[in-house]
C-alpha cells in the first residue's frame, strides 16, 4: 500500500517557498499547505498569518511555548476545530492542492487522522477499537487481517494478539496510546497528525512511541506537536517553532537546532524561556 | 462523493433531526398542559370558586373554599414537620457528623423519599388515625410532613457542604464556637440554596393526592381545627374529575389551573433565587 | 469522645448541645423510616400468615368472599410501566441526545428548565387531562386506528373504550420521561470529549460518533435513569386509577379495562371492611414499597458507577 501511494503521488513540483529555509537535497512533495492562516476564538484571535508546507511522507514537528496555538494549528488541518461554536479561521488549507473547506469534513477526516493528548480509546475491546473506522467507513478485504496489519504498523501486535477481545481498558497507557495510533492507521489516512502523543506517558513508553513515529513516515504524513524539544529533534524532518500565535520560523530540524535564524527560536531552543 | 458516505450522511442528519422533535414533543407537552388548562379553567373561574362552599349535587354556584383552606393548613401542618427535622438535620450531617452515621441517615432519607406516597399514605393512617379511629388533618400533614423531609435535608445538606472551608475557618480562628459559626456564617452563606430547597418540597407535596385519601379524606364543609377530616384541592380535582357532573367537571378544571398555578410559580421563583448565585466570597 | 469532662458539664457547652440537638433531628429520619417499614410488616400480617406466597399467584380478588389474590393488580402494574417505558425511553433518550449533543447549551439550558417543570406537574393534574383529553382521543382515533392496522397483534383486539393499560402506559409515558431526559442528558454531558473527538477524528458522522461511541460509553448512567422512571411510574398513583378502568383484569389485550397496586389501594383502602381486606391492601403497599426500594437502589449504585468512571476509572 504504502509504496502505490509514494509512486502515484510523486509529481515534481518545485517546492514552495518559506521563509528562512533552504532548499532540500531532493524536491519536496507538500501534501499539506496552510496559506495565510488567521484564527479566532470569539472575538480573540490566536493564530497570525500562518505560512506552513507539510511536506509528503517527512516528520514535520510543531513546537513553542505553552499558549502557543501549536495545538490550535494542529486541529486546523482534520478540522476539528470546528467542534468549538465560536471557532473562525480565514485563509486556506489545503491537501493535495485540495482546500480543506471545500471537501466533506467526514471524508477529510479519514485522509488526516489523529490521535490525541491522553489515550482515549473506545469503550469496547481492543479489536472493536481498531476496527471502529473500518466498520464505519466500510473495508475491502478481512476486516480482522486490516486490524492485525495496523496493530503491526503500530508495533502492538504481539503483546495483544491473544487478548484481542479484552477491553481496551486493561492495556497500560503506553499501549493504550498506541492502540489509539494502530486505531487511527486503520483507515489509511494520508496525513496523521499528533497532539503531543506521549505528554500522559512513562519514559519507556515514549521512547517506544517516537521509534514507531519514524517508521510510519513510510506509511503516511506526519505532524506532531510537542513541547519536548529534545523529541523534535529525535524524531522530525521538520521543525516549526511558534510564539504567540505567530510562526517565527520553520527550517529543516537539524538547522533550526543548531543554527535558527531567528533570536526568538534560539532563546527558546537554549531554554531561557518555555 | 461515494453512495456509502452519502447514506451516512443522510442518516445522520435524518437521526439528529429526529432527536430535535423528541425534544420538541417533551417541551410541547408542558405547553399544551398549560395552554388546555388556562383554556378550560380561565373560562370556570370565578369570585364564587374562591369564597363558596361546594354545593349539593345538582346546584351551581359551588365552589371550593375549603378546599384551598384546608390544603393550606396541611401545608403549615407539613412545613412544621418536614422543614425542622429537614434543616436540623443536614446540620448535624454537614457539620457534626463523620462516616456511618452520616451514611446510615443519608440512605434512610433516599429511602423514605423512594417510597410511593401511597405508602406513604398507609403509614400516616396506621400511625395517626388508627389510633385517634378517624382521619383528620392533623394526619394528613403528617404524611405530607413526612415527603417534605427528603427533599429538605438532601438539598439542605449540599448546600450546607457546599459553603467553602475558608469561610468557616475564618469565623472559627476569630474565636467562634462551632454552632455560632454554623449559625453566623454557614447558614447565612447557604440560604439561597436552602431556600430554594424548602420551596421545591413545599411545591411537590403541594400537589398530592394520594397520601391524603385516607388521611385528611375530604370534607363538603369546612374543617374546624386539626382533628378533622377536611377537603384538599387536589382531592377535589380528582374527586370532582372522575364524577358525572358537568359542573364539578368545570370546578376541578379551575382547581387544576389554579394548583398547577401556584407549583409552576414557586418551581419558577426558587429556580430564580438559585440562579442568582449562592452567596460565595471570592477566595 | 472520651474524656473526663462528665456527660453534665458537656452539656453546658454550646456545640454539645448544638451537636445533640441536631442528632436529635437527623436521627428521627431513620425511626421514621424504620417505623414505616415496621408499620407495613406488622399491619400486613393477616394476608401473610392466610395467604402465604400463595398471595402473589391468585388472580381472585374478592372482597365478598375474603378472597385476595395480587395477581391482577401487580399483572397492572408491569404492564403500564412496561409499556410507558416503551414509549418514555427512545423518545428520553433522543431528546437527551439533542439537548447534549446539538443545542447549544443556552437553548439547551432553556429546553432542561422547561423539562424541569414538566416534572413539577402533579399526578392529579395528570389525571385530569387524561380523563378529560387522553380518553377520548384514544377512543376515537388512537385505539380503532391501532385495531385497523394491527388488531392481527393479541395487544390490540377486543372492545376499545378509552380506558385501559395501553391509556395508563401513555399518561404514564408522559410522566416519566422528564426524569429520563434529565438524568441522561447530565450522564451524556459529562462524558468525556476526547471520545467523541477521537470518533469524529476517524471520520465519523455526528450521529455516528453519538451512537457508536457516547452513548455506549454513557449506558451505565441511562440504566440508571430508566430504573428511576421505572420505580416512579410503578409507584404512581392517582393519574393512573384515573384512566385505567379500575376493573381486575388479567387481559393481553392493551385496551383492556385493568388495575394497578397503587390505583386499588387508592380506590379501595376506606371502603375497606374487615381487617383482612385493609390488610390485603397494605400488603399490596408492602409489595410495592419493595420494588420501589429495589429500584430505587439499582438505579442508584449505576449513576454512582458512570459518574465514577467518568472521572478516569476505567471500565471493569
Amino acid at each position: 500500500m504504502a509504496s502505490v501511494r509514494s509512486a502515484v503521488s510523486v509529481k515534481i513540483t518545485p517546492p514552495v517557498s518559506v521563509p528562512t529555509s533552504r532548499e532540500a537535497h531532493a524536491p519536496l512533495v507538500m501534501r499539506m499547505t496552510v496559506a495565510k492562516v488567521n484564527f479566532y476564538y470569539g472575538p480573540k484571535q490566536v493564530l497570525f498569518d500562518i505560512n506552513l508546507n507539510i511536506a509528503t511522507n517527512k516528520v514535520t514537528s510543531l513546537i513553542g511555548p505553552s499558549g502557543c496555538g501549536k495545538s490550535t494549528l494542529l486541529r486546523t488541518l482534520n478540522r476539528m476545530h470546528e467542534t468549538v461554536r465560536s471557532s473562525r479561521l480565514e485563509g486556506e488549507i489545503l491537501i493535495d492542492n485540495q482546500n480543506i473547506f471545500a471537501q466533506d469534513v467526514t471524508a477529510l477526516r479519514r485522509r488526516v487522522g489523529m490521535v490525541f493528548q491522553r489515550p482515549n480509546p473506545f469503550p469496547k475491546s481492543i479489536f472493536d477499537n481498531v476496527a471502529y473506522g473500518l466498520r464505519i467507513n466500510g473495508v475491502k478485504g478481512s476486516i480482522h487481517d486490516a486490524v492485525e496489519k495496523s496493530l503491526r504498523h503500530a508495533a502492538l501486535w504481539d503483546e495483544v494478539k491473544d487478548q484481542l477481545h479484552k477491553s481496551a481498558y486493561e492495556l497500560s497507557g503506553g499501549q493504550q496510546q498506541r492502540l489509539c495510533i494502530a486505531r487511527a492507521l486503520a483507515v489509511e489516512p494520508e496525513v496523521l497528525l499528533l497532539d503531543e502523543p506521549c505528554s500522559a506517558l512513562d519514559p519507556i513508553s515514549t521512547a517506544k512511541i517516537e521509534e514507531l513515529l519514524v517508521q510510519l513516515k513510510d506509511l503516511c504524513t506526519i505532524v506532531i506537536v510537542t513541547h519536548n524539544m529534545q523529541q523534535a529533534a529525535r524524531v522530525s524532518d521538520f521543525t516549526a517553532f511558534l510564539l504567540t500565535g505567530q510562526l517565527i520560523e520553520f527550517s529543516p530540524t537539524p538547522q533550526l537546532f543548531t543554527t535558527p535564524s531567528d533570536a526568538r527560536t534560539e532563546a527558546y531552543i537554549t531554554g531561557r524561556f518555555g | 462523493m461515494s453512495h456509502r458516505l452519502r447514506w451516512r450522511k443522510f442518516v445522520s442528519h435524518f437521526m439528529l433531526t429526529m432527536t430535535g422533535l423528541c425534544a420538541l414533543v417533551a417541551v410541547a407537552v408542558l405547553f399544551f398542559i398549560l395552554g388546555y388548562l388556562v383554556y378550560h379553567g380561565g373560562t370556570s373561574i370565578s369570585w364564587n370558586f374562591f369564597t363558596n362552599l361546594p354545593a349539593p349535587v345538582g346546584e351551581t354556584g359551588g365552589g371550593m373554599a375549603n378546599a384551598i383552606v384546608g390544603s393550606a393548613k396541611l401545608l403549615l401542618l407539613a412545613c412544621l414537620l418536614g422543614v425542622p427535622i429537614g434543616f436540623f438535620g443536614a446540620i448535624y450531617l454537614a457539620e457534626f457528623s463523620s462516616g456511618t452515621i452520616a451514611f446510615v441517615v443519608r440512605y434512610a432519607a433516599d429511602l423514605l423519599n423512594g417510597v410511593p406516597s401511597i405508602v406513604i399514605g398507609i403509614f400516616a393512617y396506621s400511625l395517626v388515625v388508627l389510633p385517634f379511629k378517624h382521619f383528620s388533618t392533623l394526619a394528613g400533614g403528617f404524611a405530607l410532613g413526612l415527603m417534605m423531609i427528603p427533599i429538605t435535608l438532601r438539598s439542605t445538606e449540599e448546600f450546607l457542604r457546599a459553603v467553602p472551608r475558608a469561610l468557616r475557618e475564618g469565623a472559627m480562628a476569630l474565636g467562634a464556637s462551632q454552632w455560632k459559626t454554623i449559625a453566623s456564617v454557614v447558614v447565612p452563606a447557604a440560604y439561597r440554596g436552602i431556600l430554594t430547597a424548602i420551596l421545591l418540597a413545599f411545591a411537590r407535596v403541594a400537589g398530592e393526592t394520594a397520601p391524603l385519601l385516607f388521611t385528611a379524606f375530604g370534607n363538603r364543609f369546612w374543617s374546624p381545627g386539626w382533628n378533622q377530616p377536611t377537603a384538599s384541592l387536589p382531592v377535589m380535582i380528582f374527586t370532582y374529575a372522575i364524577a358525572p357532573y358537568d359542573d364539578w367537571h368545570r370546578q376541578a378544571w379551575a382547581a387544576g389551573l389554579v394548583l398547577l398555578g401556584l407549583i409552576l410559580i414557586i418551581n419558577i421563583i426558587a429556580r430564580v433565587i438559585l440562579s442568582r448565585g449562592v452567596a460565595v466570597p471570592r477566595t | 469522645m472520651a474524656g473526663s469532662r462528665s456527660f453534665l458539664s458537656k452539656l453546658g457547652d454550646g456545640d454539645e448541645i448544638a451537636r445533640l440537638v441536631t442528632f436529635i433531628f437527623a436521627g428521627s429520619v431513620v425511626l421514621i423510616t424504620l417505623l414505616l417499614v415496621f408499620e407495613l410488616w406488622r399491619e400486613s400480617y393477616l394476608p401473610r400468615h392466610k395467604f402465604g406466597f400463595g398471595f402473589f399467584v391468585t388472580s381472585v380478588w374478592d372482597p365478598i368472599f375474603d378472597k385476595f389474590g395480587a395477581l391482577p393488580f401487580i399483572y397492572g402494574t408491569v404492564v403500564t410501566a412496561g409499556v410507558s417505558l416503551l414509549i418514555a425511553v427512545p423518545l428520553g433518550i433522543g431528546a437527551a441526545i439533542f439537548l447534549a449533543e446539538l443545542a447549544p447549551a443556552r437553548v439547551s439550558d432553556a429546553l432542561q428548565f422547561f423539562i424541569d417543570l414538566l416534572a413539577a406537574v402533579p399526578s392529579v393534574i395528570y389525571g385530569l387531562l387524561g380523563v378529560f383529553v387522553v380518553i377520548p382521543v384514544m377512543r376515537q382515533y388512537i385505539q380503532p386506528a391501532l385495531k385497523n392496522s394491527l388488531g392481527f397483534l393479541p395487544f390490540f383486539q377486543g372492545p376499545a373504550y378509552g380506558v385501559g393499560f395501553l391509556t395508563a402506559g401513555m399518561v404514564l409515558a408522559i410522566m416519566v420521561i422528564p426524569y429520563i431526559i434529565s438524568v441522561s442528558r447530565e450522564v451524556l454531558i459529562s462524558v468525556p470529549r476526547d471520545q467523541r473527538e477521537a470518533a469524529l477524528a476517524l471520520g465519523s458522522t455526528r450521529w455516528e460518533s453519538t451512537w457508536k461511541v457516547v452513548l455506549p460509553f454513557a449506558r451505565t448512567g441511562i440504566m440508571g435513569s430508566i430504573f428511576l422512571a421505572l420505580a416512579r411510574a410503578l409507584g404512581e398513583t392517582m393519574a393512573v386509577t384515573m384512566v385505567i378502568g379500575n376493573t381486575p383484569t388479567i387481559s393481553a389485550s392493551l385496551f383492556s379495562p385493568g388495575y394497578s397496586i397503587a390505583a386499588v389501594i387508592a380506590n379501595e383502602f376506606t371502603e375497606a371492611t374487615g381487617d383482612l381486606y385493609l390488610q390485603s391492601l397494605i400488603e399490596l403497599g408492602l409489595v410495592l414499597f419493595l420494588l420501589t426500594f429495589l429500584l430505587n437502589g439499582m438505579a442508584r449504585l449505576l449513576i454512582v458507577i458512570t459518574s465514577q468512571r467518568g472521572s478516569g476509572m476505567g471500565q471493569a
